[in-house]
């Protein structure tokens, strides 16, 4: 495969003239006073694996029940396929779903799970059988076929949930917290799967999930939502690197923010006066001069020295390590400012010590850099 | 201190079980006894039995109770697994707080009111219908239902709200139309509920007395009418054979469930242990 035939596997990265597998326009859905979901607009394009990333009551479930047809739209309109979904009940749309729970039939077998959806669609029992088969090979479950759900482990109980939606070869495959119930170990494992078997069906996935790491390693592209509206959507890179707002910052991974003014702002370059120091941003970004503004500065990307003289200029400061968490891989520091700001800083340990102690350690007089790239321009 | 704290203990557990099953014992014992007065031992004697065999008033009562009995609950399942699917799988229907109110009104409702407002609807009915000419089986049938209706729409309701309905938006997912999501899924889940409140319906209809006296006619006497209207002129020992009869089915239906809760509680036991063993 060149690099040219990638391009088009991923229209969501370039989506002028392409058409989107599902389209939701001005969805809103509202239970009595509340608004569940506020007016959202999202496409998604076929062989994406979406994520929809938020807290609980956010809205993400709400909104993944509407596609599946287990609630009515309040207003707007549910595409999938080029055909309104208003009028199409669950039973009828081209979507399956992985429950939370993972909901198997408790008196039915693992093959008797896997054969119930394709018994709806009245295909002829040889068909369904070689495609039972075809589906528990995919998911290495050829040997428990006769076993009933309550004899599986809970990771082997996940994989039937994902075969039994999978097996109808839906046009979108919808994933409430697959991986949940899991422990983390095997979270871990079955994430990795999960993203291959997408890959080697090629089927549409939207993934709901309150797991930041999960949505990171899983998605081609995801949404952080909040109070039923999306904050951001975009890659894992772009929502992790270049969050719009305080909220996307501080919701995905760490962030440490300074409030600040705009004091300069040019076609390469922006300049925020904070009360730590001035931030210096190598990139043009369209903010207005003198308004108030957040820049935000991720922990890793923030250099940590030993020193006795305090640092002066842009993109640094100085101050007193307060606490030191030690994670063995990374430490996370917390470093008082001078301003009695606190903020984290954590660094790999890329040095064995051989004193058994390491360099920086609390009370330490410290100075924090970082590069001109690596702050953030935040919204509120 | 413990082996005394133990002894109290004995001796109330042995005073409460007196109290619960000697008055049984009693009973069954009496039905043993030759004597025509129930307190006077006569000596051992089957003479009750072979009377209560031979009795057709006593036997006509037992078929006409178990006739009842038997109609009753396979209705009132029925009616009361709809009210409860109702409540339960229907949403915010219009008046459902009324409905909710109005199926759980017989269970606290009076038996003599109940028993007496049906009379007057059976009365009233005859009158404007020509139907019922007579009250019976048909009329204590009926008046059963109402009420039994009632424990199995609540039995059900709960079994639904606890089982939740993912399962059912699984079936309906997977391409499955509101009524084969009913067959193949609700009611096999349904079952165990379904048969206990059968069972209770069941039990209910055997027992009640107050309501049936009221609706029932001349000449159709249920078993707790006939015991009942029996006592009524004395103790008489045939009644004590009669319900040492009926203990004796109650034991066996109760040793039969036990073993097969036991069976269950087995195959469970099996499932999760095989479950563990393939968790890595």
């Amino acid at each position: 495969m060149t690099a040219l035939d990638t391009a088009s596997d991923t229209p969501w990265l370039d989506p002028d003239g392409q058409t989107p597998l599902v389209q939701i326009k001005g969805v809103t859905k509202k239970y009595g006073d509340v608004t569940a979901v506020d007016n959202v607009d999202l496409d998604i394009y076929p062989g994406e694996l979406f994520c929809l990333l938020g807290g609980s009551g956010c809205g993400k479930s709400t909104l993944l029940r509407m596609l599946a047809g287990f609630e009515t739209v309040n207003g707007g309109s549910i595409t999938i396929d080029g055909v309104d979904m208003s009028e199409v009940p669950a039973y009828d749309r081209p979507t399956n779903m992985m429950f939370q729970s993972y909901a198997l039939f408790p008196h039915m077998s693992v093959e008797k799970n896997i054969a119930f959806g394709l018994q709806q669609d009245r295909i002829p029992k040889s068909e369904i059988k070689d495609r039972v088969h075809d589906i528990l090979a995919l998911v290495e479950l050829q040997d428990f076929k006769k076993r009933k759900p309550q004899q599986l482990s809970g990771g082997q109980r996940q994989r039937v949930a994902l075969a039994r939606a999978l097996v109808k070869e839906p046009k979108l495959l919808l994933l409430d917290e697959p991986l949940a119930a899991l422990d983390k170990k095997l979270r871990k494992q079955t994430q990795f799967e999960l993203a291959n078997i997408q890959e080697k069906v090629g089927v549409t996935f939207v993934v709901v999930t309150h797991d930041q790491e999960e949505a990171m390693s899983l998605a081609t592209r995801m949404a952080v939502m909040d109070a039923g509206r999306f904050k951001q959507i975009g890659t894992p890179t772009e929502i992790y690197e270049f969050p719009e707002s305080r909220f996307v910052a501080d919701f995905i991974g760490s962030a440490n923010i300074f409030e600040g003014r705009v004091t300069e702002d040019v076609a390469d370059h922006v300049r925020v006066k904070t009360e730590v120091c001035d931030v210096f941003i190598d990139h043009g970004e369209s903010v207005k001069m003198g308004s108030k503004i957040w820049v935000g500065i991720r922990p890793e990307k923030i250099r940590l020295t030993k020193a006795d003289k305090p640092a002066v200029g842009e993109n640094q400061a100085s101050g007193i390590v307060e606490d030191v968490g030690y994670l063995g891989e990374s430490s996370i520091y917390k470093v008082k400012l001078s301003n009695g700001q606190i903020i984290d800083v954590t660094a790999p340990n890329q040095l064995r010590p051989m004193s058994r102690q390491h360099g920086i350690t609390w009370d330490d007089h410290v100075n924090i850099s970082w590069e001109p790239s690596s702050a953030m321009l935040l919204n509120s | 201190m413990q082996a005394k704290r133990s002894r109290f203990l004995t001796v109330m557990l042995t005073l409460g079980l007196a109290f619960f099953y000697v008055p049984m014992i009693l009973l069954v014992v009496y039905s043993f006894n030759y004597s025509k007065i129930v307190p006077v031992w006569g000596g051992w004697s089957l003479r009750w039995y072979k009377e209560l065999f031979e009795s057709r008033e006593v036997w006509s009562a037992v078929s006409l109770s178990l006739q009842i009995a038997v109609v009753n609950a396979t209705f009132a399942t029925i009616l009361g697994s709809l009210a409860g699917l109702a409540m339960v799988r229907f949403g915010r229907f219009k008046g459902r707080t009324l409905f909710g109110g109005m199926i759980v009104a017989p269970l606290v409702m009076p038996e003599v009111i109940t028993g007496l407002s049906l009379l007057v609807f059976f009365i009233t009915l005859n009158q404007l219908f020509g139907w019922p000419s007579e009250r019976g089986f048909a009329t204590i049938t009926i008046a059963h239902i109402t009420f039994s209706m009632a424990y199995v729409a609540v039995t059900i309701q709960a079994r639904l709200t606890g089982m939740g309905q993912d399962l059912e938006e699984a079936a309906a997912d997977l391409g499955a139309k509101p009524f084969k999501v009913l067959t193949a899924i609700t009611l096999p889940r349904l079952t165990p509920a379904l048969i206990s409140g059968w069972l209770l319906a069941f039990t209910l209809s055997l027992d009640d007395l107050v309501i049936a006296s009221f609706v029932t006619g001349p000449g159709a006497n249920t078993l707790p009418i006939l015991i009942f209207s029996r006592i009524r002129v004395g103790l008489r020992p045939d009644i004590n054979a009669l319900a040492t009869m009926i203990i004796l089915v109650i034991a066996l239906c109760v040793a039969v469930a036990a073993i097969l809760m036991f069976r269950q509680q087995r195959a469970d036991q099996r499932d999760r242990k095989m479950a563990e063993g393939e968790e890595h």
